[in-house]
Formats: C-alpha cells, sequence, structure tokens
C-alpha cells in the first residue's frame, strides 16, 4: 500500500521556505520525542513547548511554501509524503536524542543560529517570511536562554554532567557549519532582499556560543570539518526512521482525512 | 540512591497590566533561573501572565491557624472602619 | 486528568486523635470550609488526601505514557500540535497534584519513589495498549470524559490545595475531550476502514474505561469516610451511570454501537449496562494488565536517565551558592 511521494516543484523560493520548514519539524519532533520521559516533569513541560513552537513554525512555512509552489500540496503533504531524498532540513536536527546533553547542545547550537537569523529575516523584503520571522524570533530567543541555561548547569555541574555535555559538544559540532552555508539559489534570494545571508551571523553565533560554553566551562573543539548535505537530501541515516513513523499513518492509509 | 531533593518554589504571576501578583501554583527546580523558566513553561502556556515572580517555598513565613483567633478576630469589631457603618442621606448622593 | 476511586484499607488511627478537635474539624467540614495545609487536621483524613491526590497525579504522569505512544506518528501536523500539547497538559496536572499532595507534608520525590517502586497505585486504565489512531480518539473522548465526571466534584473538594489544583485542571482539561470526540467524528465519517477503527477501539476501551469508577459501591471499602469528609461527593456507582447516561447518545451520534449488547433504556432514561468483569479490574491493579509493566518500565527509565541531570543542576546550585556568598564577604 505504498503511497507515491509528491513532487514538489523547487523553485528557489519554495525551496528555501521548505528548508526552514523541515528544519523545524524534524526539530520539533525530535523535542516531542521526549514527552514523558524527561528527567523532571518542569522539563516535559519546556521541551514540549519548545517542540511545540517548532511544530508551529513549520505549519506556517509548509503553507506558505504549499502557496508559493501553488499546485495542490499543503502541510501535511509536504510533511507526510516526500521521502528523505527530498526532506531538506540540516543534518544537525535529525540528530538522535541521545542523552540530555545531546539533546541541549543540539538545541543550543540550533537556537543560537535561529534566533539571530530570525531576528534578520524580520527585514526580509518577502513580507510573509517577515512576518513568521517576527514571530519565530521571540520563540528562539526564548529556546536559546532555556538550552543555554542547561549547558551552563550540565558543563559546570557534576563530573559526570561535564563529561555528557563535552561529549555533545564534541559528537554534533561537526553539524553546525552547514547552518551558514549558501547555495547558488539562496545567493539570489539574498541578493533580491528575500533572504539574509547567513555567513554574516556566524560571528556572533559563535561569539554567544563561546560565552556560554566558556561559562559552562566547556570547550569548542578546534575541528573546523564539517557535514553537509541535508539541504540537498543527502541525510544521516537517521533521518529515514524518523520518516517512517512520522509517516506512518499517511503511507499506511492513503488519502484520508484524519 | 535516594532522589535528592529538588527545592519547592510558589509562583506568583500577574495576569494583567494594574493586576497584583497572584499565586498560581507551585513547583520544582535547582536554582531561581530554572525556577522563573519552569514557572513561564508551565503557568503560562494559556497566555495566563505578563510577569513572573517566583519566591522559595522556605522563605514564606506564615500566620499559625491556632492563632486565627487573636490574629483575625478583633478586626471583626471594628464596624466603624467600613463606610456602611456611617449614615448620609440619599439626597447627598454617593460619596 | 484522571482519578480513580483505589480504596485500600488504612489502619484507623483517628480514635488517637483528640475527639474535640476531630469534631471540630467536623464541624468546619459540614459548614463547607475549606481545610488549608497548616490546619490542624486527623491524621487519616491527612492519610487518605496524600494517598488520593499522589495516586490522582501517578495516573496523570503514567496516562502521559499510552498516548505519548502516538505523539510522533499523530497523522498530520494539526492533529500532532494538539495531541503533544494535551499531553503536555497531563504532565502540568501531574506536577499541580504533586504539589497539592506535597502540602499535606510529603515531598514529591518520596510520592514518585513509592510509586517506582510499585507502592503506590495509579488509574487502571493505562495499563492497555493503544493500537491505532482511533485509541487516540477514544481516551480523548472516553478516557477523559470519565476523568471529568470524576474531577468536577472534586473542584468542591474540603482540601483546599487540591480544590484549587482541579479546578485549574478542570479549566485546562475543556479541550481534551473536545479533541477526542473530534476525532472521533472524522473517523466515523470517513471510510470504512475508519469506522471499523474507530468501533475497533470504543469495543477495545469501553469496560476498561467503565472500571475507571472503581468498584460498585457495596464493595468500596472507605467511601464513606470520604463522603464524611466531603473528599467523594458522589458515589463510584453514581459517577458511573451519569457518565453512561451521557455517554450513549455521543456514540449514537458517531454511528457507533456499545459493546453491551445487553444495555436497555430504563423507564426512567438511565442506561442499564451489563455486569462489569471485576476480576478483570483486579488483575489490572495487581499488575496484571496487558501494559502494566512497560508502563513502570519507562517511568522508572525516565527516573533513572534523568539523575544524572538532576544531580547536576543540585551540583550548580550549590556551587553558585558558595560563589554568591563568597562574593558577598569580600
Amino acid at each position: 500500500m505504498a503511497v507515491a511521494n509528491i513532487q514538489v516543484s523547487e523553485t528557489p523560493l519554495v525551496l528555501y521556505v521548505l528548508r526552514r520548514a523541515d528544519d523545524a519539524l524534524i526539530l520539533g519532533h525530535r523535542l516531542s520525542e521526549w514527552c514523558g520521559h524527561a528527567p523532571m516533569l518542569e522539563e516535559d513541560m519546556a521541551l514540549s513547548n519548545i517542540a511545540l513552537d517548532l511544530i508551529g513554525q513549520a505549519r506556517e512555512l509548509y503553507s506558505y511554501a504549499a502557496k508559493v509552489e501553488g499546485k495542490d500540496n499543503d502541510e501535511d503533504k509536504l510533511a507526510y509524503l516526500r521521502d528523505v531524498r527530498q526532506y531538506r532540513n540540516l543534518l544537525l536536527v535529525e540528530q538522535p536524542n541521545g542523552d540530555f546533553a545531546q539533546t541541549l547542545v543540539r538545541q543550543l547550537f540550533y537556537s543560537g543560529f535561529a534566533d539571530l537569523y530570525w531576528r534578520a529575516m524580520m527585514g526580509s523584503g518577502d513580507a510573509t517570511l517577515a512576518a513568521i520571522a517576527a514571530k519565530s524570533e521571540k520563540e528562539s530567543a526564548y529556546h536559546l536562554r532555556h538550552a543555554s541555561e542547561w549547558i551552563i548547569r550540565l558543563g559546570d555541574g557534576t563530573e559526570e554532567s561535564h563529561r555528557r555535555a563535552q561529549a555533545a559538544i564534541d559528537q554534533l559540532w561537526a553539524f553546525t557549519g552547514e547552518m551558514f552555508a549558501v547555495d547558488d539559489g539562496e545567493r539570489h534570494l539574498i541578493d533580491a532582499g528575500v533572504a539574509i545571508d547567513p555567513a554574516s551571523l556566524r560571528g556572533r553565533w559563535f561569539a554567544a556560543l563561546s560565552d556560554v560554553v566558556g561559562e559552562a566551562t566547556l570547550e569548542l573543539p578546534q575541528n573546523d570539518w564539517m557535514q553537509q548535505g541535508g539541504r540537498s537530501g543527502r541525510h544521516s541515516e537517521h533521518l529515514g526512521h524518523l520518516l517512517s513513523e512520522l509517516q506512518s499513518m499517511q503511507r499506511t492509509f492513503p488519502g484520508l482525512t484524519w | 540512591m535516594a532522589t535528592p531533593n529538588t527545592p519547592l518554589w510558589e509562583v506568583f504571576i500577574r495576569s494583567r497590566n494594574g493586576l497584583a501578583h497572584k499565586h498560581v501554583g507551585s513547583l520544582h527546580a535547582s536554582d531561581t533561573t530554572m525556577a522563573l523558566q519552569a514557572a513561564r513553561d508551565i503557568y503560562t502556556r494559556r497566555g495566563e501572565g505578563l510577569s513572573i515572580w517566583v519566591v522559595p517555598s522556605s522563605a514564606i513565613t506564615a500566620s499559625d491557624p491556632a492563632e486565627k483567633g487573636m490574629m483575625f478576630e478583633p478586626a471583626e469589631s471594628k464596624i466603624y472602619r467600613h463606610p456602611t457603618f456611617y449614615e448620609v442621606p440619599e439626597e447627598v448622593g454617593h460619596m | 486528568m484522571y482519578t480513580q476511586a483505589l480504596n485500600t484499607a488504612e489502619s484507623d488511627d483517628r480514635a488517637l486523635e483528640d475527639a474535640a478537635k476531630a469534631a471540630q474539624f467536623q464541624a468546619r467540614i459540614d459548614a463547607e470550609e475549606r481545610i488549608e495545609p497548616n490546619d490542624w487536621m486527623p491524621a487519616a483524613y491527612r492519610k487518605t488526601l496524600t494517598r488520593q491526590i499522589s495516586q490522582h497525579a501517578h495516573s496523570e504522569i503514567v496516562g502521559m505514557l499510552p498516548e505519548g505512544n502516538w505523539i510522533t506518528r499523530a497523522p498530520t501536523l494539526r492533529r500532532k500540535a494538539a495531541l503533544l500539547a494535551k499531553v503536555q497538559d497531563e504532565c502540568g496536572h501531574g506536577l499541580y497534584l504533586y504539589a497539592a499532595a506535597e502540602t499535606l507534608g510529603a515531598s514529591r520525590e518520596e510520592l514518585v519513589d513509592a510509586m517506582l517502586a510499585g507502592k503506590a497505585k495509579y488509574s487502571s486504565i493505562f495499563n492497555y495498549p493503544t493500537l491505532t489512531w482511533a485509541d487516540i480518539g477514544t481516551i480523548g473522548w472516553l478516557v477523559d470524559g470519565a476523568a471529568i465526571m470524576n474531577q468536577i466534584p472534586l473542584c468542591r473538594c474540603s482540601y483546599g490545595p487540591y480544590a484549587r489544583a482541579m479546578i485549574r485542571v478542570c479549566k485546562e482539561e475543556s479541550f481534551h475531550q473536545r479533541q477526542g470526540y473530534e476525532i472521533m467524528l472524522t473517523l466515523c465519517r470517513g471510510s470504512d476502514e475508519q469506522k471499523a477503527m474507530a468501533q475497533d477501539a470504543l469495543n477495545r476501551w469501553w469496560w476498561p474505561v467503565l472500571m475507571m469508577f472503581g468498584p460498585p459501591d457495596a464493595a468500596s471499602q472507605h467511601s464513606d469516610t470520604s463522603t464524611r469528609w466531603k473528599i467523594k461527593r458522589f458515589s463510584n456507582d453514581e459517577l458511573r451511570q451519569k457518565f453512561v447516561d451521557a455517554t450513549v447518545p455521543q456514540a449514537q451520534y458517531l454511528g457507533l454501537s456499545i459493546p453491551d449488547p445487553g444495555m436497555i433504556q430504563d423507564a426512567d432514561g438511565h442506561w442499564r449496562y451489563s455486569q462489569i468483569d471485576w476480576t478483570e479490574f483486579k488483575q489490572v491493579l495487581a499488575g496484571n494488565g496487558p501494559c502494566n509493566r512497560d508502563r513502570m518500565a519507562a517511568r522508572r527509565k525516565a527516573h533513572e536517565d534523568g539523575a544524572w541531570v538532576r544531580e547536576a543542576a543540585a551540583a550548580y546550585a550549590a556551587k553558585r551558592g558558595q560563589r554568591q556568598s563568597a562574593q558577598a564577604a569580600e
């Protein structure tokens, strides 16, 4: 009963919006996996809030991508009927939750970027993206605050938490470079004032991150080899499993209303 | 290993500008920063607040219910503190 | 938000209390006064409430698991967000309830440890598996529906912190049952396969949901005391009947059949259900339901896996406290 994947006409703008939508959905999905299993009830609440913010961002972005594409697609088709090679998210966000340190380091890396990114995107010449940015910026700012406070506590907590936090940083560092990469299609959007150049955020991202990591008595790796591929659908092995779960209902029961 | 107890906090929220902070509930957190974050995540999910206070529960000194008589009953007889104690003719209007 | 009457025998230590104080206490209850944490209360009242509120809290937290089982598989993004928000609410409700229980003198850690050690109970309903998406609709519709029947009277419970927690819970919970019913309605208006899925879920959940109200009044050991203390305002059977009467028309609207061929409507309009299989209820409470072991294992794992995080937060707080006092001393 396999269902065919939808086809998406990936014009530069559609692709650009899909990439951000996929980031938000996949990270939101990952965080939602914690619900019921967090280290304390207060964190079940916090991680669920972040997941809900991200799923909300994803829905707005998918709807906009579908509108720009102007075909028969909608938020659910875009989320549930594209396979792993059609997904455009960063490799970082699809990395498994691992332990609490890994989840929070992933969040720190991403939210540190998203906070700056959405703030800059509030000035986008695209009114819809600017509006989504205005909402997402406030959410991301809180996600960053939450993750930073935790990393400081894990880094400067016990020997074990320090070790785990450092291991998480070392594990995930190579996935951070992709956030700042730009391809030709995006370059056109940047030149047109629709998108912002993420490379311009890198210095501030690194400085803010260094402050948090320093306060946490942790270290950022010197290694600057960065993994790429998520933006063009070359993912880690983890994403396929996530999608098989995420999409199981739509794939098993094609074309129904839920 | 026995679970270490995480401190308990009382949460107060100002729901609208102009209103006082009101006690809404409690939570557990290791320190003030985490308590404030948790209060936001637990008690303002439906737009309930504009401002949050968190106070360690241990910092609250409460009156003893056994002393209720001594503490609060003496005020009950001071009816002259209330406007209804005084008679003003209706013609004078609202005062 | 779920509560269940899980009456267990308790020692009658009321005899040890000062009789005059006890009479005064009862007079306050009779006058519909609220009892507050620092007020004098009979030890048995404290014990009964601690047990009931903490069981209620455990139920909320364990109750996150069967529904949480579908968060990652919800069929649309709208459903996913709603389900996650709902399960998160259950967590919040557990949290409010632990806090209410803590006002009686137990710490959350003690209460949680008792549950993880298998010494405290939680609602039997969460020991059943969620097999299809229709189970999520059915839980919202029936399990939350039953919970609401139980909880609305608890908003007037004699113990202030419990009553206040329940008011907050009932307010937040108002979307849960609607969310569930909407899922069922969508299924019942959908394909034959979807309707069958809805009926199958109702078939599996109906009887366990009726058991949620607790043992029949005739077998309930301590309802009397709870009623006298105004912790409980309706009997198990009264609430169960109220639930059935409210639910049957809802099922009819969906076009689903209640899996009770012997059910009849009496002259007063009440729907009379057949005999409930109390053996199954006892087995589930005794730990032999289909998911008891999985639920406990999941909670223990979350607790154990999170220990180092809680320790780190505590260690950091201690260090920060030391640094602040060192700074103050300079």
